[in-house]
């Protein structure tokens, strides 16, 4: 499983790496996949029954797995999806306004005159 | 009493949840938003009042005990960082009310800035480590949607940058947190640091200090510290006016604030290297205020000033002693008021004058010296001019650096801020001293008078933080001693 962490870890970071917006947009994803699975691990894989105390049982069984990594990477996946959503709705918008979805040409904010926003009309 | 510290999440979620329902009528949806606004401010200076009263106030919510449940907690700090907020997302409503145009804001304006202050909020209150995850994500989704709020090409750039960086950092957040959560089997903050206390009793404070460290990446990039800002400037002088000025209000503030927490409660002692906060710290401060030095745009120039204080705050941070850790939350309030109120004003020249960048405007003074005034406040203010709350901050964090003997800090320090004072003027020479260099540029103040009544609200708060500064010291020292000593925090946490 660690290995297959690093792998993640790896090509996560060399998708961010890369010109292309999408590229790296899949990068972040992968990366926020990786580090769901080094909670995972982190945490351990040990425990083979569910974390419930059934009726008549005093406390949990010794072989309960712990529950909380679970549920923090359950959070995680779902802020995760609402990321990378707004994600790929960024890049669309930039390649529709930008006409490309080159980052080295992501040059505009350097420039002086990126045109005043007007927030009052009358003056 | 204790369900106080449950208003400050529900007072900006159910402004923000009307404002979507009232979305169609702006007029509706401006007064639910100043309403929800002034409520939160209220709720905010109770809550400052019953923290000086009682000194920690938590609630363990869902009634799960800690550190089994999430706890709310608040000390000293995070009142006055509650109220600070307050104030400027006030005034910043107040901007968006009396300075711009009726309906310039897309619908969406009014919930966001809602959604982020409940983020913010919850940054400040939570004492478990996954909710402050949970609410850092909260914040950088209300701030990624109002960043790109019209949409336009260098918004959608600037957005690209800080996007990336700053769901990178999340990443690192969350590996440090399933690390630190395997070796300590808890999210609590108070048990963590009794946890991290045991380990550097134990001397075995290995797997904890790697968790730290990605921590420590964590808050710096969204502080926008040295070498982690790049995001900042790259993107802060891109959306709005208001949105400028809640940012430069709010976002780097919580980083700092959580890093605040990091160093004296999460991982006390030497866990993290004093040294290497002090180097970062200053190496922010300087770049910052280096940068700001060479550029020719309003707002980028305040924005490298951000870095720049973001960079004092976290001397004091490092320095750690009561006087620093007061002086640093002083700063922050101060900074907060300031930093925000000279984004407004630099907002409402530019559009007086057509344009941010420098080398195309001028002549406001003779166009309108009231605004002249009140960005001189602002401005001195920052620069650490007395009787200015910004010389108070500034005195105050050189006193900690002559008091710890760092000699070399506090040089760096002044040298800051003199560099400071230099961009603060330079900004002055050219948008209100020299002639406009269009001589056909024509100003009608007279429409324009009520654009003012928000910047002077701040400007006039500002003097008296800086005239009301023995009180107001007093109590950021009684914060900087709570912070010191995390055992009543713990005690308050835990109930042991």
């Amino acid at each position: 499983m660690s290995l297959v962490i690093g792998v993640c870890y790896a090509s996560a970071v060399f998708l961010l790496l890369q010109k292309r917006l999408l590229q790296i947009i899949l990068g972040i994803a992968l990366l926020g996949h990786a580090t769901n699975l080094l909670i995972f691990v982190a945490a351990g894989l040990h425990g083979n029954s569910l974390p419930i105390i059934s009726d008549g049982m005093q406390s949990l069984p010794e072989t309960a797995v712990d529950p909380l990594p679970q549920a923090l990477i359950l959070t995680a996946i779902v802020i995760g999806l609402a990321l990378f959503g707004f994600s790929l709705a960024l890049a669309y918008r930039c390649v529709a306004v930008l006409g490309h979805d080159d980052i080295d040409q992501i040059i505009h904010t350097d420039s002086l005159d990126v045109p005043n926003l007007m927030d009052n009309s009358n003056s | 009493m204790n369900s106080l510290l449950f208003f400050p999440l529900l007072v900006p979620l159910l402004t923000a949840a009307l404002g979507i329902l009232t979305r169609h009528n702006v007029n509706t949806q401006r007064k639910v938003s100043t309403l929800g606004m002034a409520l939160y401010l209220i709720v905010a200076i109770i809550l400052m009042q019953q923290v000086l009263e009682l000194d920690y106030i938590t609630v363990q919510s869902g009634g799960w005990q800690a550190p089994y449940g999430i706890t709310l907690v608040a000390d000293i700090l995070a009142a006055i960082m509650i109220l600070f907020v307050g104030l400027i997302s006030f005034s910043v409503i107040l901007y968006t009310l009396m300075s711009c145009k009726h309906n310039y804001f897309s619908p969406a304006f009014h919930p966001l800035v809602h959604f982020l202050l409940m983020g913010v909020s919850g940054a400040f209150l939570t004492g478990d480590i996954f909710n402050l995850y949970v609410f850092f994500e909260v914040m950088l989704m209300a701030s990624f949607a109002l960043l790109t709020l019209e949409g336009r090409a260098e918004q959608t750039e600037g957005a690209i940058k800080y996007v990336v960086l700053n769901l990178f950092s999340s990443a690192i957040f969350l590996g440090g947190l399933g690390l630190l959560y395997a070796k300590v089997g808890t999210l609590n903050m108070a048990d963590i640091s009794l946890i991290s206390q045991q380990a550097i009793a134990d001397n075995n404070i290995g797997p904890i200090r790697l968790a730290g460290l990605l921590f420590l990446i964590t808050f710096s990039i969204k502080a926008g510290m040295f070498p982690f800002f790049f995001w900042l400037p790259a993107s802060y002088h891109t959306p709005s006016v208001p949105v400028s000025a809640l940012f430069a209000g709010l976002l780097t503030k919580v980083g700092v604030y959580s890093l605040i927490r990091l160093h004296t409660l999460i991982m006390p002692g030497e866990i993290l290297g004093h040294e290497l906060l002090l180097i970062m710290g200053v190496a922010t401060m300087l770049i910052g205020v280096l940068g700001a030095a060479s550029q020719m745009h309003i707002r980028r120039i305040l924005s490298f000033h951000i870095i720049s204080q973001i960079g004092y705050i976290v001397i004091g941070v490092a320095i750690k002693t009561p006087l620093a850790l007061a002086s640093a939350i002083y700063f922050i309030g101060h900074n907060i008021i300031a930093k925000g109120n000279l984004f407004l004003v630099g907002g409402i020249a530019s559009n007086a004058v057509g344009s941010e960048n420098l080398v195309k405007i001028g002549g406001m003074w003779k166009a309108w010296p009231q605004l002249g005034i009140i960005y001189l406040i602002s401005a001195f203010s920052l620069a650490g001019i007395p009787p200015l709350s910004g010389f108070v901050a500034k005195f105050s964090m050189v006193w900690a650096t002559v008091e710890s003997q760092l000699w070399w800090v506090m040089v760096a320090v002044i040298v800051t801020g003199l560099f400071t004072l230099y961009s603060m003027v330079k900004i002055w020479n050219e948008v209100f001293w020299k002639d406009h260099p269009d001589s056909n540029w024509k100003f009608n103040k007279s429409k324009n008078l009520q654009r003012l009544f928000p910047v002077s609200l701040m400007a006039l708060l500002i003097v008296l933080l800086g005239l009301g500064a023995g009180p107001l010291f007093d109590v950021c020292l009684r914060a900087g001693e709570q912070l010191i000593d995390p055992t009543a925090y713990i005690q308050a946490v835990l109930r042991t």
